[in-house]
């Protein structure tokens, strides 16, 4: 229990550590970088929890594909450098009061909410595995899995129809 | 997946693959207007599958969709309004150099997705919905580019869709949070057995109202309207004002009406200020402007403010089915006034932009008298003057409204239109008034689109007792 509980505590530190180094660093590939290893200590969470397969799928998915396309999008639009920022007078008021409102929200889910928090149910065997979570997928969810896919297809038409090179002129 | 699954989306199954077919054989298709005509064959052919679930209530893939008559109504909306919008675009796609085959593609998906918003009734399926009818009209809203309003209009749009869509997803969350499910029936059987976090899902259920006003554009949140509006090519225009706040408001009513209702003492007090500062807002700026895209603009954020009017009462029992028919009834006058508002500002439009000022409507009445007549009969319709669609509309809202005990948003919805009566004649006038050498296009599509919606304006508003009948009959299973 306590090798757990100094992991635990040492993984979340690292966690903020690495969200603030996001927010903070003036580098877009630093932040970047900061991101990805957000991304790894979020993974060996799930990895604690028991979601070998969500962890797997946070490491390849977010720290992997997206970071990538992260960095490569920064680096050929040349982005590195952020330029003087030029906020809103009121932007800085505005965003600490909503914080502060986010902040009570989360508080009052933790500590004072109505319902009782259920007690830890022991998980059936092979739950948050690959097969469990195909199963699940292409069963209870199997409409939204489909309608996803329709999403991801009018996404890349729509894609190609706004960045292909005028071709009007077809019917010439 | 059973037969019963495939019977509740097969509608939607036929115009999705429809859409992916006409998108391959466009390539191949050397006569573009070969996939106009595709395209109206397979939004007729969804037309005549979605007639024929009328009366079938349908539940599929684990109570994620329900096919109900409410249903089986906004899908001849949406494809109603689908076949009216290729005949707008047809010709006008050409005359303004944007003619491609994708913007057919695209406008079948766009509608596929409000169809799976009329049917859906798991908060998971909303939100995909919600996108897919929203990305392809990002891109339409951008089709004409490298035209600069066309593209500040997409961008516009898809920045604050997200925006928006972000809402929804928070909202999503924290109502899955509240009650530990998504489906909207598990939702109230939750709530039924005092098993649901009250303060969590109400601010749930209010983020999902923030994001889906959005898309039907209430105030506050309506500042993307008129540039969007303004710079989206008109065809995509007049299909978007219609399908996007037909398929925001069948979430809204579907959501709140279904799963909901408990919450009505939070909720009912918000959708009050909203429907009132929209009714107020939209009509007194429309009363400003001189572009009459951006009149239109506002006009359709007022009557978003009358159809949300419905939403009041939803928690009455008694009175959510009356409202709900009204709220139906009255998206069909809008969509017929709508688009025939639209293909006479399609017929005065010439290219670059030019053609939208309110003044270029001058002498239109002398040179033109069909066409300011049918425009004429459009404005009183919008305005909500007997004998057109619009005021049997409002007059059924009305009477929901007031029903519901709601005197004094009923007449803030009378005065407001009053306003409105304003701008409205004021095109009748500048058209019969003044002198003017306009220029009008004459397109056999357009005229057609114009005659059309002017005869059911006036044919249906007298008729109205079957089509309110068959509105009525669309009430939301209650699960």
């Amino acid at each position: 229990m306590t090798t757990e509980l100094i992991l635990f505590f040492s993984l979340a530190l690292i966690a903020i550590i690495t969200g603030l180094g996001l927010l903070i660093s003036k580098n877009a590939i630093y932040a970047a970088l900061y991101l990805v290893l957000n991304f790894f200590t979020i993974a060996i969470f799930y990895l604690l929890l028991g979601g070998a397969f969500i962890a797997m799928a946070q490491v390849s998915v977010y720290a992997g594909a997206i970071m990538v396309l992260f960095l490569f999008v920064i680096m050929i639009l040349g982005a590195e450098k952020l330029g003087k920022s030029n906020t809103v007078a009121w932007q800085r008021p505005v965003a600490i009061i909503l914080s502060i409102i986010l902040l009570i929200e989360a508080g009052y889910v933790l500590f004072w909410r109505t319902a009782p928090v259920q007690a830890a149910q022991t998980l059936p065997d092979g739950f948050g595995g690959p097969a469990s979570i195909g199963n699940v997928l292409l069963n209870n969810y199997l409409l939204p899995f489909e309608i996803t896919s329709v999403l991801l297809l009018v996404a890349m038409i729509g894609a190609i129809v706004l960045t292909h090179k005028q071709k009007t002129d077809k019917e010439v | 997946m059973t037969t019963t699954d495939l019977l509740s989306v097969f509608p939607l199954l036929i115009l999705i693959l429809w859409a992916c077919l006409v998108l391959l054989l466009d390539v191949f298709l050397k006569r573009e207007r070969l996939t106009t005509i595709l395209t109206a064959i397979g939004l007729v052919v969804t037309l005549g599958f979605s007639i024929s679930q009328n009366n079938l209530n349908l539940t599929g893939f684990n109570n994620m969709v329900v096919v109900d008559n409410f249903a089986v109504y906004l899908n001849i909306i949406f494809l109603g309004s689908g076949l009216l919008a290729i005949s707008l675009a047809h010709d006008y796609l050409k005359r303004m150099g944007i003619n491609r085959g994708e913007f057919y593609v695209l406008l079948m998906f766009s509608i596929s997705g409000m169809m799976l918003m009329a049917i859906a009734a798991d908060l998971i399926v909303f939100f995909l919905a919600l996108e897919l009818l929203s990305i392809p009209l990002y891109v339409l809203a951008a089709f004409a580019r490298p035209r600069v309003e066309s593209e500040e209009a997409g961008m516009k749009y898809f920045l604050l869709g997200a925006f928006s869509g972000g809402f929804v997803v928070y909202g999503i969350a924290l109502v899955f949070g509240a009650t530990a499910t998504t489906n909207l029936s598990g939702i109230a059987a939750r709530i039924a057995e005092h098993q649901a976090d009250i303060p969590l899902l109400t601010i749930g259920a209010a983020l999902i109202l923030v994001g889906f006003s959005f898309k039907v554009a209430v105030v506050p949140f309506q500042m993307w309207t008129p540039d969007v509006y303004h710079g989206a090519p008109s065809a995509v225009t007049a299909f978007m004002a219609i399908g996007a706040k037909a398929a925001g408001f069948a979430a809204l009513m579907r959501i709140f009406v279904a799963a909901l209702p408990t919450l009505s003492e939070q909720i009912t007090p918000i959708i009050w200020v909203l429907a009132a500062l929209t009714m107020i807002v939209g009509n007194i700026v429309a009363v400003a402007q001189s572009n009459i895209k951006r009149m239109l603009a506002y006009s359709s954020i007022a009557h978003a403010g009358y159809i949300l009017m419905a939403l009041v009462s939803y928690g009455q029992s008694s009175v959510a089915s009356v409202s709900v028919s009204a709220a139906l009834f009255y998206l069909l006058s809008y969509a017929v006034t709508n688009f025939g508002a639209w293909a006479v500002v399609i017929a005065v439009e010439k290219a670059e932009g030019k053609g939208l000022a309110l003044d270029d409507y001058a002498g239109i009445g002398r040179k033109y008298p069909a066409l300011a007549a049918a425009m004429a009969i459009f404005m009183l319709s919008f305005t909500g003057v007997p004998p057109t669609l619009g005021f049997v509309g409002k007059f059924y809202l009305f009477r929901a409204v007031i029903d519901g005990g709601y005197i004094g948003l009923a007449v803030i919805g009378v005065l407001t239109s009053l306003i409105s009566a304003f701008y409205y004649l004021r095109v009748v006038v500048i058209m019969y008034m003044r002198d003017g050498e306009p220029e009008v296009r004459s397109e056999p599509w357009l005229n057609l689109t114009t005659a059309f919606t002017a005869i059911a304006t006036i044919v249906l508003s007298i008729f109205s007792a079957p089509i309110l009948q068959w509105a009525s009959q669309a009430i939301l299973s209650t699960f």
